[in-house]
């Protein structure tokens, strides 16, 4: 036994000699968030980077069994900064990045000459031309576009033969996007909204919803379900229960199709919950689940490549195996012509997991995981080929 | 003997007792309910369930020891390992068990428990007879399957988030090797006189098979169920038949048993039984396997040479791990 224990922890440092010390950066670009009417959820200022943060923690741990380090390089982008300077110098530091960042400066960063051979994670942008026209071969998409979670919501309404359908949208361009996935989602399932309309109102809801809510739902009549685009959350709390019409209310409000949320808890997530929640004191948000998933990519393929090098870890990623486990309740991989990254797509209210979508019956080809968001025949991304 | 006989509330095997004064009749299976905190003992001649006990939070991990004398049941909400007097159903003490065990394997010595905390990326070592834990070993995020060679000289934890599985030098209890697996290791066994040690990897949909003196990867097997998604084959749990000749390995969310040829690694059956089938045991001469359905929340009797599922068995709320308890002992 002891000859033979000798020769393993031989073998086992062996691993170890092919080291490899990998720092991820991360870019948050400060946006300027429109104002909200309830003061009830404060956005956390470590949004997205707690994530970063226990990802670095996971792949550490492992890490340490195979002689691998992971170190963090924080780059904070205030309202009026240049994000590409910050983008520069992360880069000088390391070509794996986690962006959390509107579009067009995502898109900026990703078109740097020095970012040419990095590999960029959006963690923060679900805009559908980021994986369509505008998709970058440098740069994958952990958070789901705006359309895999209108489409969730399609597939339930589908299932639940809820086929009359009203909007009420709220004025900022999310919402507007939100509105213009949610009407596409629609159409591809073969549904379309009997009504939308948009809100306008800017009076303090708190006070007056009880009175204002109802008479403003009164003409849209009988319907199955009202779909809210308030990706705020400004208006839409005081949807509920205050509408003419006892109807279910869905969308950014109510029943909402999210990348993650404190209800998901199956599939093992419960653990990265409580990883989560005793590291950072609070519940894991869509954009920390997003930024997690980028790092955890990232720890994935070094771990199985036992490599640092960009092009092979690109390779891995986008090769047939790549799977990371996600705790979404099956492996999650990447669509290898526009770089998103495949998942379910959870739909939640505040207190449980309603459904988890694709749902049964969505039947797909290639997986039933690309019954959400763009796929491939009419996708514009040619940047992948 | 007769003692015993009494403690059984089942009649006919009162009968038996009474007129042959021969051991008891029926052995059991005893099913930890995760969400219901109770264990569900099953009979294995009625196929009913006899007894429904009260445990700690979470019951997951549940062995017994190798007398019998005693349960063991990872109680992991409440971050402790209780010791359950099997006839009376009665928590006779808890051993500390590190936070959130969740499975757990008792070395052959029938004395020192290893157990996977997953909340805390540690293997604790639990002495049972003093009742004080033995040592603490970082592992992997995750720990959860555990496993010992037969000659006791080598445990192994696996775990979910890192991949790996961690070889312990239970002499030291240091790591003496980790080894990388697919996503989501769950469970690990030793085969073949502890010649091959294999490893179940959920999200990878594999089993690795591992030669234990080297470390190195022999075989690795593959699932395939016919109109089943690959990636809602998920292998977790699974046991071997007398002389390790096969292995019933549950397949999870696809809700069917693969049936492994140990000596070719190729997969000769696939059983239909409950929803979301996770762990599971078998009777005294292994013709009968039970398998714990998380959500049907029943337990699936399965005839092993027949290789089909003859019955299904309701017991509590997303039954986890199963325990052949013989009664003759």
């Amino acid at each position: 036994m002891r000859t033979a224990t000798l020769a393993l922890l031989t073998a086992g440092w062996a691993v170890a000699a092919t080291a490899q010390d990998v720092t991820i950066g991360w870019i948050k670009v400060e946006r300027d968030l429109p104002p909200t009417l309830s003061n009830l959820d404060p956005v956390p200022e470590d949004l997205g980077l707690a994530g970063v943060t226990t990802g670095i923690d996971d792949n550490a741990t492992t890490g340490r069994f195979m002689g691998q380090t992971w170190e963090l390089s924080e780059h904070n982008v205030w309202l009026g900064d240049d994000a590409t300077e910050a983008a520069r110098v992360a880069l000088a530091e390391t070509p794996f990045l986690v962006i959390d960042a509107p579009a067009d400066v995502l898109l900026s960063i990703a078109d740097l000459p020095e970012a040419a051979n990095a590999i960029l994670f959006n963690s923060g942008a679900g805009d559908a031309r980021l994986r369509d026209t505008d998709c970058r071969a440098n740069t994958l998409h952990t958070l789901p576009s705006t359309s895999m979670r209108t489409d969730a919501l399609a597939q339930f309404f589908t299932t639940k033969r809820w086929d009359d359908l009203v909007m009420i949208a709220g004025g900022n361009p999310e919402d507007q996007d939100y509105a213009a996935a949610m009407e596409q989602s629609l159409t591809k399932f073969g549904m379309e909204l009997s009504e939308r309309k948009e809100w306008r109102f800017d009076a303090d809801m708190r006070r007056n919803a009880a009175q204002e809510v109802p008479l403003f739902t009164q003409d849209f009549g009988d319907y199955d379900a009202l779909i809210v685009a308030d990706e705020f959350n400004d208006f839409g709390r005081y949807i509920l229960y205050n509408t003419w019409e006892a109807r279910p209310v869905v969308g950014s409000e109510g029943l909402s199709a999210q990348t993650w949320g404190p209800a998901v808890e199956q599939w093992g997530a419960a653990q990265l919950q409580s990883r989560f929640e005793d590291a950072h004191k609070r519940d894991m948000a869509p954009a920390d689940y997003a930024a997690w998933a980028a790092v955890r990519v990232l720890g994935e393929a070094v771990t199985r490549t036992q490599s640092n090098d960009v092009a092979t870890l690109r390779d891995y990623i986008l090769g047939p195996d790549f799977e990371l486990a996600g705790f979404k309740g099956r492996p999650l991989t990447f669509r290898d012509w526009n770089g998103q990254l495949r998942q379910p797509i959870p739909l939640l209210h505040p207190r449980a997991l309603v459904a988890n979508a694709p749902l049964e019956g969505f039947l797909h080809q290639t997986t039933e995981l690309d019954t959400l968001g763009i796929d491939r025949p009419e996708s514009n991304c040619t940047a992948f080929n | 003997m007769s003692l015993l006989c009494f403690k059984n509330t089942h009649i006919a095997a009162l009968a038996v007792c009474a007129a042959l004064g021969s051991p008891l009749a029926a052995d059991e299976i005893w099913v930890s309910n995760e969400k219901d905190d109770t264990v569900s003992v099953i009979d294995i001649e009625t196929l009913e369930v006899v007894r429904t006990i009260d445990v700690g939070e979470r019951p997951r991990g549940i062995t017994f020891a190798k007398d019998y004398s005693v349960l063991y049941v990872c109680a992991s909400d409440s971050d402790t390992v209780q010791v359950i007097d099997p006839d009376t159903g009665k928590v006779l003490h808890e051993l500390p068990s590190g936070e959130d065990p969740e499975q757990f394997v008792l070395h052959p010595d029938n004395r020192h428990l290893y157990i996977a905390n997953e909340d805390d990326a540690i293997t604790t070592v639990v002495d049972t007879e003093t009742r004080k834990v033995v040592a603490q070993i970082d592992v992997g995020i995750e720990p959860e399957g555990m496993a010992v060679s037969p000659d006791g000289k080598i445990a192994i934890t696996t775990s979910e988030t890192t991949n790996m599985a961690h070889w312990i030098d239970t002499e030291t209890q240091k790591l003496f090797a980790n080894t990388l697996v697919d996503s989501r290791p769950r469970h690990a066994e030793f085969l073949k006189d502890g010649k091959e040690l294999w490893v179940s990897a959920e999200i990878g949909g594999t089993i690795s098979v591992f030669d234990v003196e080297t470390q190195t990867e022999l075989a690795k097997i593959d699932f395939e169920v016919d109109g089943v998604h690959p990636d809602r084959v998920q292998p977790v749990g699974f046991e071997l038949t007398a002389g390790d000749t096969h292995a019933f390995v549950a397949l999870g969310p696809s809700n069917h048993v693969a049936v492994v040829n140990a000596e070719t690694y190729e997969v000769e059956d696939y059983i239909l039984v409950g929803r979301r089938v996770w762990h599971m045991d078998f009777n005294a001469d292994r013709s009968l396997l039970f398998t714990t359905n998380g959500v049907s929340g029943d337990v699936t009797v399965i005839d092993v040479a027949a290789r089909e599922a003859i019955k299904s068995i309701k017991v509590g709320r997303f039954p986890w791990g199963a325990a052949f308890r013989p009664t003759d002992s």
